[in-house]
């Protein structure tokens, strides 16, 4: 039963950031979802700190508020000092971690985080942390509110789909008809925050990258036709959360880095084989040209 | 008080090991100043990032074959795979429709994790000299010895001795890569230079301030100099001295309470170094940029105002009242007011009974004014062939960015007009 629930776990987590990270990437935005997944830490810190709990709102909240910061930070860096943009981000990310791993440090006594967990989760235990309606035990908390939070991630996509593909690969045609681009943007951010608040409890900070990244690039490279992507992205990802469960089982090592690993390999064989295709293709037409 | 006898206690070396601690964060935070300095410029900040995040696999692997924790060793394996890193991002991107920051997301993130997985597995593999290993991810410089500062000054040097010598040629490549190409420049020796000395460098960073933060001390030194200056050797020299600094004052905070992490504090001294320079950067900084708006806002300002004041007739001059002067203008009547009160202050007019006169000096100054506007309608009427009544709207912004230079230069290329394109008067 633990092996299905941390396989659910993940394959939940897997599925609300696929959906996202197809999105992203077609943005040119992987690295300010980079970003946001590691300037949350402050956010959360501080809402355990004053709420001295780990319940899940006011760390969203705080977690929203240090995602909001980092984006302000980024662009009063990029746009009213003109510094290069992959500067501001590397800059503005980099500080509020820092400060997120001092304060816990500060408070480690006081603060139920370790700064391990925050880099790769504790996936593991998720098991342990049950909850209950009334005596009957209905599973862990973490999927419940996973499960909760793909469902309004899912919906609020399907809802706005029309107007995010549009923004997402005409920004100026979106803009002409009328559509508020940057509405649009934040839209995808809150998203974007919601999913890497709720999964850094099991996935950590860095490793949510490569839930967001991994299987939305993978997708990319097998199809054209962006809702495929979308189920690609899924079956990716939740394939992946599967594979990397065992591996790490037959490692004895970290089931998010597993997954994370996996995540790589499924991107390194699709890549190798459309290398290959347009490798043979190439020949084929250069073949056919010596024939005639 | 405690406080102040521990900070000095670090900065006396009371402790051997405060030493070492000492050294090690100021010769690291010192190189990776230098070599940021041309990722930065180079705009592949991020790629720091990557390869920072990157080493983890390395340094586990190194451990795994070699049993033990010997820092060349961890060193050499964290170079290699922060190497490769680099490459797959670069070949992704080059040989797929996969754009630059997904590869760069994707490989940091999938080498990241690899590195956890394996760091996970030889912790529970019961290995004893694994304890420490971990220290990788967030880095403690207290942990260092002096064998360890001994290797970074010698690869430091080397470093540092590397980009000096082929300091032309990496500038160049930094900031136009084609035209270096063009004219013969080593371009691929001289990106695989940077790309090693890069790597090299975050390799045996990470054992000070750890794989996620390390990036910071590439990209920010550097990002935080460009405030201040935009000739590229005092640009590596402030990096550098920022950076340097940065880390002895990281390491002391973390050395003077304890269990706080180095790598972290190091990060916030140089990103406050950041923000601060970013606000009073005397290049591009937010305050200087202000300045530097209002200044041309109150010229802008001083030259309308005392333009309203021309009048074609030689001979003598005329007083306005406020109303004839606010009904010629088309500024706020609060503008207009406060560009006459800097006029009078300038001694640019005269006030009589409530009426506005120029005085000698401004009949010379709003000659000069309208002199250059004529000009420049004349030049772009016959030089662009726009129409006459074209030409007003641009020479309004352009009359007061016309030196004494580029107004001779138009009065020899016009061959010394006397009518602009409305047939009014040029006047001299």
């Amino acid at each position: 039963m633990i092996d299905f629930w941390i396989i659910l776990t993940a394959s939940l987590v897997a599925t609300s950031t696929a959906i996202l990270g197809c999105f992203l990437i077609m943005r040119k935005m992987a690295m300010i979802g980079d970003a946001i997944s590691h300037a949350v830490l402050p956010g959360i810190v501080i809402a355990y700190l004053l709420t001295d709990s780990r319940a899940s709102f006011p760390m969203l909240v705080g977690a929203a508020a240090s995602g909001m910061l980092v984006t302000y930070i980024i662009q009063f860096f990029n746009q009213k000092v003109k510094l290069q943009q992959d500067a501001s981000i590397g800059i503005s990310y980099t500080f509020l971690f820092a400060v997120g791993i001092i304060l816990i440090s500060v408070f480690s006594n006081d603060v139920d985080l370790d700064q391990e967990c925050v880099l790769y989760g504790e996936i593991a235990y998720v098991p342990l942390d049950k909850s209950f309606i009334g005596d009957l035990y209905i599973g862990p908390r973490q999927v419940w509110i996973l499960g909760t939070t793909l469902l309004l991630i899912a919906t609020s996509v399907w809802l706005g789909y029309r107007k995010l593909v549009v923004t997402t690969f005409d920004p100026s045609f979106a803009a002409a008809l009328g559509i508020n681009v940057v509405f649009w943007q934040y839209y995808l951010m809150a998203g974007v925050s919601l999913a890497t608040v709720v999964s850094f409890e099991s996935v950590g900070a860095v490793l949510v990258i490569a839930f967001l990244s991994g299987p939305a690039a993978t997708a990319f490279l097998i199809t054209r036709d962006f809702k495929r992507m979308i189920f690609f992205a899924i079956a990716l990802g939740i394939s992946a959360s599967i594979i990397g469960y065992y591996t790490a089982f037959w490692l004895q090592g970290s089931i998010a880095g597993a997954i994370a690993t996996i995540i790589g390999l499924q991107f390194a064989l699709v890549f190798a084989y459309t290398q290959l295709l347009r490798k043979s293709r190439i020949a084929k037409v250069l073949d056919n040209k010596a024939l005639t | 008080m405690e406080f102040f006898t521990e900070i000095a206690s670090f900065f006396t070396f009371s402790e051997p090991n405060v030493k070492v601690v000492f050294w090690g964060s100021l010769i690291l935070c010192a190189i990776s100043g230098l070599v940021g300095t041309f990722t930065l410029l180079r705009k592949r900040a991020l790629i720091g990032d990557v390869i920072s995040h990157s080493v983890l696999p390395g340094i586990a692997l190194a451990f795994i074959i070699g049993q033990q924790k010997n820092p060349l060793y961890l060193i050499i394996g964290a170079a290699i795979s922060g190497w490769i890193s680099t490459y797959l991002v670069d070949y992704i991107t080059k040989h797929s429709k996969i754009k630059n920051d997904t590869a760069i997301a994707l490989i940091l993130s999938v080498f990241f994790g690899a590195g956890v997985l394996l760091l996970t597995h030889i912790q529970h593999s019961g290995n004893a000299a694994q304890s420490g290993l971990d220290q990788f991810i967030f880095g403690r410089a207290s942990a260092m010895n002096m064998n360890d500062v001994w290797l970074f000054t010698i690869v430091g040097s080397i470093i540092t001795l590397l980009i000096v010598v082929f300091f032309r040629g990496l500038s160049l490549l930094s900031f136009d890569e084609s035209y270096s190409q063009s004219i013969g420049f080593p371009n691929e020796i001289l990106k695989l230079i940077l790309s090693i000395t890069t790597v090299i460098t975050v390799a045996m960073g990470v054992q000070a301030v750890g794989v996620v933060l390390m990036s910071a001390l590439l990209i920010t030194p550097a990002a935080c100099a460009k405030f201040w200056t935009n000739n590229i050797i005092h640009l590596a020299i402030l990096a550098v001295i920022l950076s340097g600094l940065a880390g002895v004052l990281g390491s002391a905070i973390s050395y003077t309470y304890n269990g706080m992490p180095t790598g972290p504090w190091i990060v916030v001294v140089i990103s406050v170094f950041a923000f601060i320079s970013a606000f009073i950067g005397s290049k591009n900084g937010l305050a200087k940029k202000v300045l530097q708006r209002n200044q041309n806002n109150k010229k802008i300002l001083r030259e309308n105002t005392i333009k309203l004041f021309y009048n074609p007739d030689e001979g003598e001059t005329l007083s306005y009242p406020f109303d004839t002067v606010f009904q010629k203008s088309n500024m706020h009547r609060n503008t207009l007011k406060k560009g006459l009160n800097m006029l009078k202050s300038e001694g640019l007019l005269k006030v009589t009974n409530g009426a506005y006169k120029p005085t000698e000096l401004g009949v010379k100054e709003s000659k000069a004014i309208v002199r250059k506007h004529r000009l420049w309608e004349l030049y772009i009427s016959r030089f662009m062939h726009l129409q006459p009544d074209h030409v007003h709207d641009d020479a309004e912004g352009i009359e007061h960015v016309i030196t004494p230079e580029i107004e001779r230069e138009l009065e020899k290329e016009l061959d010394f007009p006397t009518r602009d394109p409305h047939d009014s008067e040029i006047p001299y």
